[in-house]
């Protein structure tokens, strides 16, 4: 077994490997992070009570606010430079909003100004409310995220590691060859798996610091039972690439056959969104998915902080799933081309 | 290993590939390798040497027919056999990224005994590239590297099919070397080849394939020698010779006395004769009677080309160039 992982000790070009789910988890961390507090640029047009208007606005700190003349906040509204103007009316109990109501930050901004001018008239509120910021980490889309991009970095590592590596080497008949040697077949197979995992453990451990360094994604369970899921899922899709790789003649063909077995898999078992969306009847199979239990051990390990004890059944079919897939593969292999 | 036992007997041995229509690769063959022996599958391409030897090998199964290799059978002591013979294929690319001495250690790694790594590449004079990557060795020293693949486990019985093909004389040469002195060690050796000459400096006995069959088999000696004549006159016709003289000179070719056989294709004439200088001189004449003018004449020994020629009607080289 160990002198077969020496025969994959190849510097193949894995910057793919390594480098695609962390631009992935910086793409969409990016994309899904918590925004900053939003601002607004009121202008107010030039009137002899406009100074009083710009004081109130401006004690708000949301609110750019500046005075101009008429034409100039036409020209700015219109440019998107401002989100609304303030004309204000001959005393300080009428003033007029010009908007746009179909920009979202318009609205939001006349609400916004609406408030201080009132509040500055005199207006008291009959309900004092507070707001709660909610933004802990363990609940946001990044942490809901990042369990999911390692299961399927998982997925994808073993089976293009695997089912290419394996399809190359019937191509080039070193399989044959092999074939033509005492070697054990099950040695074989067992040491392209464990090979894999040389690759796949690294590739996990790097994505998990890294979205823990940047994105502040921890592991509320045990490291150990984090290392094991890993581990298993690693075993598990590196059994089913060699299954998929197991009668495929040319990289067509074996690369046909994986996107066939990986692309349900990408939409049903939760990667980027919960599978509780899809119907009631369908979800028991999506469950046996060889992804999902996978995904949903890891979820649970590093946002509820599981034990391993408390994920029976998820371990029970990810076992399952290597087992068959490793046994019919040395079933079916097809060592000449 | 005794002697006088067999390292391998097939007999009737048949390979038909399913297709349409069905291709007989292989049509009732029959061979004995006496141990220690070195033995030589020649035949032009498609004539089922590989097909033969990979079957042989254990890689194939045939359509019927028995086959025992080192007195064992393939259906039940698959392991032992192949912890005992040695396999080079005829196209096997290795791993371009791992270097001589991992794939060395690799491969030994399969048996249960043999050579050191470091010895089956001093064998094959590949110990100065032991650090190389393969992706880094010529076609000559990747040769070299597939027969130290071959001897590692140190087999009773190496194959090796077509293992100088696409090779340089020199290195063709520096392979034979290393073949003759792996069979001092007592070995037997089978080897696939379309190259005549090879057969007949390396092996000891030959087979000639054709179409799925053996159609000469001996020493290389004794099959040149069933020619009945040792010299081989080879010419050129003029290309504007009527087609009339053209018959009547094949006519008294075939009269000349001192000429055995006499082979037309098209321009080219293919004479064997026992005696070269009588047979010369009986060709000259005639052609001076003639008045035919001939160009390219050589003269040489016959080889095992010319045994097959005289079998099958063709040229090796003709396939070869298909």
């Amino acid at each position: 077994m160990a002198r077969l992982r020496e025969f994959y000790r190849q510097p193949e070009a894995i910057f793919w490997v390594y480098f695609f789910p962390i631009l992935l988890v910086v793409a969409l961390g990016v994309a899904f992070r918590n925004k900053p507090v939003e601002r607004f640029t009121v202008d107010v047009q030039l009137a002899p009570r406009s100074s009083e208007i710009v004081a109130a606005l401006g004690a708000d700190s949301r609110v750019q606010v500046q005075a101009y003349d008429l034409a100039a906040c036409q020209q700015r509204l219109r440019t998107g430079k401002s989100d609304l103007y303030v004309v204000p009316g001959a005393d300080l109990h009428s003033v007029e909003y010009v908007l746009d109501p179909t920009r979202p930050g318009s609205v939001v901004a006349k609400n916004l100004a609406d408030q201080r001018i009132q509040e500055a008239a005199g207006r008291i509120d009959p309900v004092q409310v507070t707001i709660q910021q909610y933004n802990e980490p363990g609940s946001r889309y990044i942490d809901f995220l990042v369990p999911g991009l390692l299961g399927m970095g998982l997925m994808g590592g073993g089976l293009w590691g695997v089912g290419f590596a394996v399809v190359d080497m019937r191509i080039r008949k070193l399989l044959k060859r092999f074939l033509a040697t005492p070697m054990k077949k099950s040695h074989f197979l067992m040491g392209a798996m464990a090979s894999r995992l040389v690759f796949m453990v690294p590739e996990i451990i790097l994505l998990v610091v890294f979205s823990w360094l940047f994105f502040d994604v921890r592991v509320y369970g045990s490291w150990f039972a984090l290392f094991i899921l890993v581990l298993l899922g690693a075993v598990e899709f590196s059994g089913i690439g060699l299954l998929v790789a197991s009668r495929a003649r040319t990289l067509e063909s074996v690369s046909g056959l994986m996107n066939l077995v990986m692309l349900p898999m990408w939409t049903l078992s939760g990667v980027f969104f919960s599978y509780d969306r899809f119907p009631e009847v369908v979800q028991p199979v999506i469950r046996l998915l060889p992804l999902t239990p996978l995904i949903d051990a890891l979820r649970k390990v590093m946002l509820e902080g599981a034990t391993l004890g408390m994920l029976g059944p998820e371990l029970l079919i990810m076992s399952a799933w290597t087992a068959v897939c490793f046994g019919l593969a040395l079933k079916i292999f097809r060592w000449t081309d | 290993m005794n002697k006088d036992s067999l390292a391998i007997d097939c007999k009737q041995l048949f390979k038909t590939y399913p297709g349409k229509p069905p291709v007989e690769a292989v049509r009732g063959v029959d061979l004995q390798v006496h141990s220690g022996e070195c033995f030589g599958v020649l035949g032009p391409n498609g004539a089922g040497k590989t097909t033969t030897i990979e079957i042989l090998e254990g890689l194939l199964p045939p359509t019927s027919g028995s086959v025992r290799v080192l007195d064992m059978d393939w259906s039940t002591q698959e392991v032992d056999i192949r912890q005992h013979i040695g396999v080079s294929l005829q196209e096997t690319k290795l791993s371009d990224r791992l270097t001589v001495a991992e794939t060395t250690a690799l491969f030994r790694s399969f048996y249960r005994d043999g050579l050191a790594p470091e010895e089956a590449l001093e064998l094959v004079a590949l110990t100065d590239k032991s650090k190389a990557w393969i992706k880094t060795l010529s076609g000559g020293q990747k040769q070299r590297l597939a027969v130290a693949l071959a001897i590692v486990g140190d087999p009773d019985l190496l194959f090796l099919d077509e293992p100088t093909t696409g090779l340089d004389p020199s290195s063709r040469r520096q392979l034979w070397d290393i073949i003759r002195s792996f069979r001092q060690r007592n070995k037997t050796v089978m080897i696939t080849t379309h190259y005549m000459e090879e057969a007949e400096r390396l092996c000891d006995r030959v087979a000639i394939f054709d179409q799925g069959q053996v159609i000469a088999l001996g020493t290389p000696r004794e099959l040149i020698a069933s020619l009945g004549a040792e010299h081989v006159v080879e010419f050129t016709l003029p290309a504007d010779l009527p087609a009339q003289e053209r018959q009547s000179l094949n006519e008294s070719l075939n009269d000349l006395p001192a000429l055995e056989q006499v082979e037309v294709a098209g321009d080219s004439v293919h004479v064997t004769a026992a005696d070269s200088h009588s047979a010369l001189r009986q060709l000259f004449g005639l052609l001076e009677q003639r008045q035919v003018d001939i160009s390219s004449l050589t003269t040489r020994h016959a080889s095992l080309e010319d045994v097959f020629v005289h079998l099958t009607g063709r040229y090796l080289s003709d396939d070869l160039a298909g």
